[in-house]
């Protein structure tokens, strides 16, 4: 078990170096001269040779690439992510720190909503098949899957903010205005995790200790909820946790249908700015925390098995 | 005398969206008590399907017709919730594979105490005393210990010895043993045998054993009944069936039973 | 497998949806009502009429006529997209499966990183590195899904490999490259076109998402996902402007998935009951 958990902690260290290598390399894959870009994001008028030396210098451009990158990756674990080439006054993580926390709330709250839903809909589902419950569910489930999140945002912002006016339709700050922005992220989410339990669910009640528990006479809501529902999350949690990376990546639409000052819309302003310090830091964060996601969970579902826990 | 479990004619098929499946056709036999009824068929000849569908665990896929009686009292079309009362409780079973019919995520104990607690109003202390004085009847060493177990750290012996006793700590008046020997290796096959021979003649129950080993069903049944195709084919005492019985399907399996024991015994003598 | 795939109505159908929708975007100019481009402002958010069918947008262009010349980019992107995947993936992927040793650890390793990305953000990453066109727009979701091909063809290569009639032409001294050719590829085109017309709906998606922020098909050029842009702008004045588009979108996609579906039932024997 101990073997396992370093096993698997060691593995995910390469990944993290690739992950940061290839987040290095973004940068320095620009057709043009990065310090020509900022210069000219900055708007300087006249761009000369000794602005770009200037600001070379002022990047770290002229050394060697591993030396750069050595550097970066050391500034990387300091919390430094370099300056912002469209306000040289900024640094990269101030920006992103300012706009976390409105992303790190959508994310939690769709996080939440999913769960809420998915569950309790997916177990009906499996209980009910073949139900007109189920029927319904199904069909929604495979519309849902094909529907775009920008179009189920706006026509949520349009049937609910605008012709019902319940819900606020822009900006955040009240737990209103997170409800549409939180359940147009999960929509997809919900409707993968329906499926998923539905069928693990279904799987399940095929299996022997069903059968057995049945043969034992045991009530019927016991072997639903206590054996085949908590076998099945077993399995349906490391998809779950898996999936927040994704919800955060998720927002980077959804923020730009709401105007949700988070991290979604600093990266769309970033790309049409050509600010890539901001982006690099953004896929660079993404990435880590997928790597981490994955990590954790499948950790959690070892430890949570008895049958992979081994006891002494 | 009436007898504890009476089939007739009893049917069950398949229903799916182009045709019904004809899974058992018709099947009649009983069971007194103190008797044990050996089944006696292949896999898929319908013999755990009919006593599925009589103790009402198939899915709605199944359309079952006939009669069941238990203890004169018709199980076909009973409510689900009074089947269950029944099931784990005055009708014990034992299935096939012990390793895969505990749930792996909780301790033995707990499931031990779940199905006392779905049948009796018992306290926590009487429970845990009871399945300790359970499991020391079925000769498990460390009993305290084994509750605390997962059903992995067991063996598919134990195992199946736990799924008797708590078949028969409810003190039932009908035990199924559906194949129990099947996936457990020779020694312990012959223990749990005995173990069930025992009961048979401890506990005054009617038992059915369903087997396609002609060599086990010898050893606990009184009266075999071969099932083929979803129809009894034979019925009789072991003497019978071995000696007269007419079905082409029957002689196959006994000739085949005889020719090992023909080798088997050539092999004790020295020559092969 | 024809015979099968005739019979099974689903597959037919949907087929046949993908086609007529092909259809009528390459003949396009012959079918739509008005010019897509033809501005008309004082005729703008009208309703629906025998001239304009689908009413006009905010700049009084025909919206049944903007979403048939849609259909050129949305349907023409994704399966330029799927072309270039399942392209690159194949040759990955044949060559990881076929060659094994340091060429499949190299192959694998990239893959491995670039399937520990959320794909979602590769895209937004590379089109920001390589600036807002069309082309990059596809050259992103290329680089983004080719690894799960890779490895899904690499799978199913190192079965085949196996199998005897592949160790046959082996043994009877057939070139490589024909082995591969005639033999791997046939074998596991059926995985493939599975796979492909289930991921060609998420390439719709994706690619309308990205015109819709604005980093893919650019403003006059009609494509669903630009007008659906264009309809979030005057969501409170014409609220009726994003329905067309949208469930244009939802329905081609739903036709795929449903296509995708049924295909594996036809071409997998196995999985039908």
């Amino acid at each position: 078990m101990k073997r396992y958990v370093i096993r698997r902690l060691l593995l995910a260290i390469p990944l993290l170096f690739a992950i940061s290598f290839i987040c290095f390399m973004f940068i320095n894959l620009i057709p043009s001269n990065p310090a020509e870009v900022a210069l000219r994001v900055q708007q300087m008028p006249v761009i000369t040779e000794e602005a770009i030396a200037e600001m070379e210098e002022m990047l770290g451009l002229n050394k060697p690439f591993f030396v750069r990158y050595l550097d970066w990756l050391v500034g990387c674990l300091q919390g430094d992510f370099g300056i912002s080439y469209v306000n040289p006054a900024r640094t990269v993580a101030g920006e992103i720190l300012r706009s976390l926390p409105a992303t790190l709330q959508l994310a939690g709250a769709s996080f939440v909503i999913v769960i809420v839903l998915s569950i309790p809909i997916g177990f009906l589902c499996a209980i009910y098949k073949d139900g007109w419950f189920d029927r319904i569910m199904r069909g929604a489930v495979f519309v849902t899957t094909a529907m775009p999140p920008y179009w189920v945002g706006l026509l949520l912002m349009w049937a609910i903010g605008v012709k019902l006016g319940w819900l606020p339709t822009n900006g955040n700050g009240t737990w209103q205005h997170l409800i549409l922005p939180a359940f147009t992220v999960g929509l997809s989410y919900i409707s993968t995790y329906i499926r998923l339990i539905r069928n693990n669910m279904l799987e399940n009640m095929k299996q022997d200790y069903v059968l057995y528990a049945n043969v034992r006479g045991l009530p019927q809501k016991s072997i639903w909820v206590k054996h085949v529902l908590k076998n099945s999350m077993h399995t349906c949690i490391v998809a779950m946790g898996m999936s927040i990376p994704q919800l955060i990546s998720g927002t980077i639409v959804v923020e730009n249908v709401f105007s949700w000052p988070g991290l979604g819309t600093l990266c769309i302003s970033s790309i049409f700015n050509r600010d890539y310090p901001v982006i690099q830091t953004y896929v660079l964060l993404i990435g880590v925390l997928f790597v981490v996601f994955n990590l954790v969970f499948d950790i959690l579902q070892t430890v949570s098995d008895p049958r992979l826990r081994k006891e002494n | 005398m009436k007898p504890v479990l009476e089939l007739n004619q009893l049917q069950v098929s398949l229903h799916s969206r182009k045709q019904n499946h004809e899974l058992v056709k018709g099947v009649t036999f009983s069971v007194m008590q103190g008797e044990c009824l050996g089944i006696l068929g292949e896999s898929g000849s319908g013999k755990s399907m009919s006593m599925k569908a009589a103790m009402g665990i198939l899915d709605k896929n199944f359309l079952v017709s006939g009669s069941a009686k238990f203890l004169g009292e018709e199980l076909i079309g009973k409510s689900s919730e009074e089947l269950r009362g029944l099931r784990g409780g005055k009708i014990g079973m034992v299935l096939q594979n012990p390793i895969t019919c505990f749930d792996p995520l909780y301790r033995i104990g707990n499931q031990i105490s779940e199905t006392f607690m779905a049948h009796r109003k018992w306290g926590a202390k009487e429970i845990r005393e009871r399945s300790i004085a359970m499991l020391n009847k079925m000769k498990i060493r460390n009993p305290e210990e084994v509750l605390e177990k997962y059903p992995h750290q067991l063996s598919g012996g134990m195992l199946q010895r736990i799924m008797i006793g708590i078949a028969t700590s409810m003190k039932p008046s009908l035990l199924i043993a559906d194949e129990p020997t099947t996936a457990i290796d020779a020694i312990t096959q012959f223990e749990i045998l005995n173990e069930l021979v025992d009961i048979k003649k401890n506990y005054k129950v009617a038992m059915i054993f369903i087997s396609h080993d002609l060599n086990a069903i010898s050893r606990v049944a009184d009266r075999i009944v071969v099932l083929n195709q979803g129809t009894v084919v034979d019925q009789g005492d072991f003497h019978h069936i071995i000696h007269h019985a007419t079905d082409p399907y029957t002689r196959l399996l006994i000739e085949k039973r005889t020719d090992v024991m023909r080798r088997y015994k050539l092999a004790l003598q020295g020559g092969v | 497998m024809s015979k099968r795939f005739f019979q099974n109505k689903t597959a037919v159908f949907t087929t046949l949806i993908v086609l007529v929708v092909a259809l009528i975007g390459i003949l396009a100019p012959v079918i739509a009502p008005n010019d897509p481009y033809e501005t008309n402002i004082i005729n703008k958010f009208a309703g629906y009429s025998m001239e304009y069918p689908l009413g006009t947008d905010q700049l009084g262009r025909c919206v049944l006529s903007r979403m048939i010349y849609g259909i050129r980019p949305t349907l023409g992107l994704a399966a330029l997209t799927m072309v270039g995947t399942i392209g690159i993936g194949a040759v990955l992927g044949i060559m990881a499966g076929y060659f094994r040793g340091i060429v499949e650890e190299v192959i694998m390793r990239i893959v491995d990183v670039m399937l520990s990305f959320p794909s979602q953000i590769m895209v937004f990453a590379v089109v920001a590195l390589l600036g807002v066109s069309v082309q990059n727009v596809i050259i992103a979701n290329v680089f983004i899904k080719w690894a799960w091909y890779a490895r899904m063809i690499r799978t199913g290569v190192m079965q085949y490999r196996d199998k005897n009639f592949v160790q046959f032409s082996c043994c009877v001294g057939m070139p490589e490259r024909f082995i591969l050719f005639r033999h791997l590829l046939p074998s596991i085109t059926s995985d493939l076109a599975v796979l492909a017309s289930l991921d060609i709906g998420w390439a719709i998606i994706n690619i309308s998402t990205l015109s819709f922020l604005g980093l893919g098909v650019q403003a006059p050029t009609p494509e669903w996902g630009a007008m659906l842009n264009e309809a979030k702008e005057v969501l409170t004045s014409n609220p009726t402007q994003m329905i067309a588009p949208g469930v244009a979108i939802v329905a081609l996609v739903c036709c795929f998935n449903l296509m995708g579906d049924a295909l594996r039932d036809v071409l997998d024997p196995k999985e039908v009951k």
